[in-house]
């Protein structure tokens, strides 16, 4: 009877929440509890093809729900001369909305912007996330990181606005709008609520940068205010780092502005063991995201059999999580760190000498003795 | 005890000296400032260390700028200064600068900030034998405090680079590479990303460099750079930056050597030297509790009497500020122990004494 009716109400209360929650902001992460998703699939460059076969691979031994659509993302001049990633890719994400890519070339003097810049620029992937949690079985002077750094993409230093101003005299513009530091610190205290992480840190220079960075500080201190059941705190850069590298235990979830971004995640990244193994995702508006690997092309390795996926596949599971996909998320990510732990099939980076493959058939193995 | 004459430097005028005793300018600041200076001061009278100190107070929290000037000119006068860090009340208007950047470049030019991270045996940290010095550019960069809202809700901040100030600090690294005897020294830098910028001191680093072919000059992305410290410290030697990177990267390779107490830091221009602790941090929570790492400071003090050519009063003082790290039973809460600031600087006094010169009673 009690039970009966605290049952109901629990359900109804979770329902509304959902509805309420979905309205409220797109950031929520959609259900795909029916049918097959479609996701589009960017092989890349170098080791791209490979890894992205071993992800496919493990994706099918744990039948998850999932169709890949393979597209390829070369720069190609658009009408009005505009470089711009060819329409079927273009179609596909706009479609699928969900997107999985591997290492891609960085082009030297060819004339066009790099490919991450274009498809930054294309689908407005406003949001770069990337969780750090150290890695059992591959050991690190730091034990115990568990913490995610999320790094607004689209403006800060990074807008490319320079000038010689005399002979001798540069001047590089950092851009701070409240638009983007609102949109990133909303997303930063959504993602916190999402996946139960207790605290926010405003990551900042408002000391120096008075006006840019005490800009981003205030929207989100304003941000917060909407989000009481998260704590709160702002941190200067400097700090962060002296703390990061004596006890990074003590961080959680880190916003903050393009540049200090991109040095705290490679930061980041470098306690849990490096890029081969730190999976990583772009939220854009309009509910797109991409989730990538983010170390390079390895031409040295590339087609030998001796890559590791375990990057492009950690980021495929958070792919998982943002779909909703958790049980198969979670099915996929234990295999790979059981794999890791038990240290007899490690590529060559993690230590061992095991082909690509082998891994693969190992982590798809696992998977399969969990049913 | 006889103390050295002071041999004429080449290209800086002599600090002042009345009677044989040498003035420097003290800037307490906020937190733990005052009461470790004021350790500093004890340390140098019962070592009979001949300098006098030259108090000049700034108060943050006022907005004029008087304090500001009277320590610019006391600093002028004295040639030498040490200083605790300034706190900057960032809620203030932004025409209110950082009081620490004010002293730093305007009037002083102190255009390098010279860091070096040594791992101190008795210090438990998770990298051993550390030994990278960090060359930060002092005054432009990322700190020029150029901003202006130019539409509203889009915010504007300046980074200057010029070429003099990169081959000026350039310049300076590989001098002091080739003195102390290193072997390389590496340029960081995001000239990928802002190419005119961080292209223009690459460009000047790499001008200077072949001026100097007895040391080995590379670059790194400084993203990479932090990863490869945080995994691969050994492969860094000097390190030379600008401005933002400086600050990023110095307080990496402190905590990579045990923590923000431990490490000394030094500004130096051409006819001014101030000296601070590294990370200048003010402190302000453990202000007043007694438990604050005296080391940093201590050891920036020793950096300021070798400026001053007071050599041997540097090596005792520092030989005694390392052989009390030594016991850990001493060490202060930010690197594991349970000691206190004053314990640690009677056992500095304390080895000052048995190791022989004259000192006053303890």
């Amino acid at each position: 009877g009690d039970t009966q009716i605290f049952l109901l109400w629990k359900s109804l209360s979770q329902i509304l929440s959902r509805v309420l929650g979905a309205v409220k902001s797109q950031t929520q992460p959609r259900t795909f509890s029916r049918g097959v998703h479609t996701v589009t699939l960017i092989p890349g460059d170098g080791i791209g093809p490979e890894i992205s076969t071993a992800v496919m691979k493990i994706f099918e031994a744990a039948k998850v729900p999932i169709q890949w659509e393979e597209r390829n993302v070369t720069a190609i001049k658009g009408p009005g001369g505009k470089w711009m990633i060819p329409p079927e890719a273009k179609e596909s994400m706009d479609r699928s909305k969900i997107g999985l890519k591997g290492p891609l070339k960085t082009p030297i003097a060819a004339g066009h912007p790099s490919m991450n810049l274009l498809l930054r620029k294309t689908f407005d992937l406003y949001a770069n996330v990337r969780p750090c949690v150290s890695i059992e079985g591959y050991k690190t002077p730091y034990t115990d990181v568990d913490l995610v750094t999320i790094r607004e993409n689209t403006e800060g230093e990074y807008s490319g606005i320079e000038h010689v101003i005399v002979d001798g005299v540069v001047q590089s513009i950092k851009l701070i709008t409240e638009q983007a530091s609102r949109r990133i610190a909303e997303y930063a205290f959504e993602y916190a609520r999402n996946n139960q992480r207790s605290s926010v840190t405003a990551v900042h220079k408002a000391n120096i940068m008075r006006m840019s960075d005490g800009l981003f500080l205030r929207k989100c201190r304003e941000v917060a205010e909407n989000y009481k059941d998260v704590k709160f705190t702002e941190m200067y850069l400097d700090t962060v780092c002296l703390n990061m590298v004596q006890d990074p235990t003590q961080f959680d979830v880190l916003v903050m502005p393009n540049l200090y971004g991109d040095i705290l995640s490679d930061l980041c990244a470098g306690l849990i063991g490096g890029l081969g193994v730190t999976p990583s995702g772009n939220i854009g508006a309009n509910g797109v995201a991409i989730f990538e690997s983010v170390h390079g092309t390895a031409p040295d390795i590339a087609g030998k059999d001796l890559a590791n996926p375990t990057a492009l596949l950690l980021s495929a599971v958070m792919m998982l999580r943002h779909m909703g996909l958790h049980a198969d998320a979670k099915k996929i990510e234990t295999a790979c760190y059981d794999t890791i732990r038990d240290k007899k099939v490690l590529t060559k980076d993690l230590g061992g000498n095991s082909k690509c493959s082998e891994f693969t058939t190992e982590i798809c193995r696992r998977v399969q003795d969990m049913d | 005890f006889t103390s050295k004459t002071l041999m004429q430097s080449n290209n800086k005028p002599p600090p002042a000296r009345y009677g044989g005793r040498h003035t420097v300018t003290l800037i307490p600041g906020d937190g733990i400032g005052p009461e470790l200076l004021n350790h500093v001061r004890e340390l140098f009278r019962f070592s009979c260390v001949p300098l006098d100190f030259e108090v000049v107070n700034i108060n943050s929290s006022i907005t004029s700028e008087d304090d500001i000037n009277n320590a610019i000119t006391a600093i002028r006068r004295n040639g030498v200064a040490l200083k605790g860090n300034l706190e900057t009340n960032h809620t203030l208007p932004p025409s209110h600068k950082s009081r620490n950047n004010v002293l730093r470049y305007t009037g002083l030019d102190l255009y390098a900030n010279v860091m070096r991270c040594q791992s101190l045996p008795g210090v438990q940290t998770r990298h051993k034998n550390i030994d990278i010095i960090i060359i930060r550019e002092n005054t432009e960069g990322e700190y020029s405090s150029l901003e202006h809202e130019s539409v509203p809700g889009v915010v504007e901040s300046l980074k200057i680079i010029t070429r003099n100030n990169s081959l000026r600090i350039a310049d300076y690294a590989f001098q002091l590479a080739r003195e102390k005897g290193r072997r390389r020294v590496t340029a960081v830098h995001k000239a990928n990303i802002m190419k005119l910028a961080d292209g223009l001191f690459l460009q000047c680093c790499r001008e200077v460099a072949s001026g100097y072919p007895d040391i080995a000059f590379d670059s790194m992305i400084v993203d990479n750079t932090t990863m490869q410290l945080v995994s691969k410290p050994h492969q860094f030697d000097v390190m030379v930056m600008p401005n933002l990177y400086g600050n990023v990267v110095s307080n990496v390779c402190a905590g990579l050597v045990g923590g923000p107490g431990l490490v000394p830091g030094a500004n130096y221009g051409h006819n001014y030297a101030v000296f601070e602790t590294a990370t200048r941090n003010t402190g302000k929570s453990i202000a007043g509790r007694n438990i604050a790492n005296p080391t940093a400071m201590l050891l920036a003090s020793c950096l300021m009497l070798d400026h001053l050519k007071l050599h041997d009063y540097a090596s005792m003082i520092r030989n005694a500020v390392f052989a009390t790290m030594n016991e850990s039973l001493l060490h202060t809460p930010d690197i594991g122990g349970q000691g206190t600031t004053s314990e640690m600087v009677q056992s500095v006094m304390r080895n000052i004494k048995s190791s022989g010169p004259l000192t006053t009673e303890l």
